[in-house]
């Protein structure tokens, strides 16, 4: 495992935001063709971590390296050029609402590349044959249910043959069988195109079932990092509070008031 | 009094913040214009601004002929009922068409534009903006400036004088059918004391002010709708802010040129 081609690799990230520290020292190495799952409680990082990931936010400290080259140092046209090489599905899936479904999973090819406006058809009909939705060329996103929404989402941002592909949140919004597709889809994706996936989530169904290896986030800090197997049989009781999602454990969901009557009547 | 001058600075500060980020916009536009097309390969994409012309220009014709005409049409009353004082009514022709060619022509069309354009520009990239949209934009390395704006400034900027044009005649014929109906006015006479006293000069001067409108219009309208924030109440906040400063800028802009043809006796 260890000898396998490091993608990413991200050194020491510190990122405060509105006086917050949200990233706090974080470390770790991605590897190519794997699919690797950030999780972790509302409000760890895990989505300002992505967010450092794609390029859209710089870090107060640290490096991230793709390739060997440090993304936090790039100018605004230099990550361009990278960002081509990767997708992004949104958790809203973010398709832009002017347009079709053809001519959303084709703008990338469109902005990007010269190719013919037939072999772009082509591309975008098999595009959507992956992600199970043939012969919906013509609709409008607002026509499509939110699993469908994410689909297409998925293939646009498969269209430029990417490297890398980043999901927020897949099955956020998403009844269990859709859930269940889209994970299979994480999976073939990775097994066919040898794709590398980087899964934010905290849907622990569908962390089991996807993961190579998953990153438990609290506080702006890794918990854990390790194999799915590693993950469930974790010793720490944070990340086995999360996984078994239990009220009572080490994080406090409710705040410890000694004076809540107090907290309550004091105007 | 310490708070109110404490209020009074914050205040001036956003809106030194707000001008200097407007003016990183519109240069940043004004790069993707004229600079990027020759540096880089085609990226200005013809259909995104024919698109654009068609919602903002063809769209428009109806609302603006309706109010540029009924304008008109005041105007001519109203200028009868002075001149009928001083027995000079034939002179409603050339007041009609002079006051709506350099000046209620332009900033009328551009008023009812920035209304209908400018409040449509701000919505449409605002709600991009919360579900996004515009992120994903960013994502796919397509730049939104580049992708959103741009086409909205050529687009107005080529079709807000054309609108103009169509509502400065449309007014006179407003005048002109109060001229010839109510105030008895031989029609080839009411037409020949237009054309004695209409330069090209007052066309002229109203068209450029249109120019400078559709570009407040554009980037105003496009300012707000980047920087819109908190859901479809902020859409709906920024969709007023736009509206509102549109006006405010275009009034403002109006007087301005206007001062600089009159005292250089353009």
């Amino acid at each position: 495992m260890e000898n396998r081609e490091v993608v990413i690799s991200v050194r020491d990230l510190e990122k405060s935001l509105g006086g917050l520290r949200v990233l706090n020292g974080i470390s770790f190495d991605i590897y190519k063709g794997e699919t690797f799952v950030i999780m972790g409680g509302s409000g760890c990082g895990k989505t300002t971590l992505l967010r450092h990931l794609i390029g859209a936010l710089k870090p107060d400290k640290g490096h991230i390296y793709y390739a060997n080259k440090d993304i936090t140092t790039l100018s605004s046209m230099e990550i361009d050029n990278f960002r081509k090489k990767f997708g992004m599905v949104f958790q809203s899936a973010a398709l832009l609402d002017s347009l079709s479904v053809e001519e959303n999973v084709a703008l990338p090819l469109k902005e990007h590349t010269k190719l013919d406006e037939n072999i772009m058809k082509i591309i975008v009909k098999m595009k959507l044959a992956l992600v199970g939705l043939r012969g919906f060329e013509n609709l409008m996103p607002s026509e499509l249910s939110g699993g469908m929404k994410k689909r297409v989402g998925l293939a646009r941002a498969i269209a430029m043959d990417p490297e890398i592909v980043f999901y927020d949140e897949p099955s956020s919004g998403l009844d269990p069988i859709v859930t269940a597709v889209i994970d299979d889809l994480i999976l073939d994706l990775s097994k066919k195109l040898l794709i590398t996936s980087i899964v934010v989530t905290h849907d622990m169904n569908s962390v089991f079932r996807i993961a190579d290896r998953v990153a438990m986030l609290h506080k702006g800090k890794i918990l854990e990092i390790g194999t799915r197997e590693e993950i469930k049989n974790s010793s720490n009781p944070i990340v086995q509070q999360f996984i078994k999602g239990e009220t009572e454990g080490p994080v406090d969901f409710f705040k410890k008031g000694e004076d809540y009557l107090t907290e309550l009547v004091d105007q | 009094m310490l708070r109110f001058l404490e209020i009074l600075g914050t205040f001036a500060k956003n809106q030194i913040i707000t001008l200097i980020n407007f003016t990183k916009l519109f240069l940043d536009t004004l790069f993707w214009i004229f600079v990027a097309p020759f540096t880089r390969r085609r990226y200005l994409k013809r259909e995104s601004i024919f698109y654009q012309m068609v919602f903002m220009g063809l769209r428009s014709v109806i609302i603006v002929f309706f109010v540029t005409f009924f304008t008109g049409f005041v105007l001519a009353m109203q200028a009868a009922y002075q001149l009928k004082q001083v027995g000079a009514v034939v002179y409603v022709a050339s007041l009609v068409a002079v006051s709506l060619a350099r000046e209620l022509g332009p900033v009328l069309t551009a008023l009812v534009v920035a209304g209908r354009v400018g409040a449509a520009i701000t919505a449409e990239i605002g709600s991009m903006s919360v579900t996004e949209q515009l992120e994903a934009l960013d994502t796919m390395a397509i730049n939104p400036t580049r992708f959103l704006v741009v086409p909205r400034l050529i687009a107005l900027f080529f079709m807000l004088p054309c609108l103009t044009i169509i509502g400065d005649f449309v007014g006179m014929f407003g005048g002109y059918l109060i001229g010839v109906l109510n105030l008895k006015i031989n029609s080839a006479h009411y037409i020949h004391v237009t054309l004695k006293f209409l330069s090209l000069k007052d066309i002229y001067t109203g068209l450029s002010k249109s120019f400078v409108f559709a570009i407040i219009i554009a980037m105003v309208g496009c300012y707000q709708g980047l920087n819109t924030k908190g859901g479809a109440q902020g859409v709906g906040k920024a969709t007023t802010l736009s509206v509102v400063t549109s006006f405010i800028l275009i009034i403002l802009a109006d007087a301005v040129l206007t001062a600089i043809y009159y005292f250089s006796n353009i």
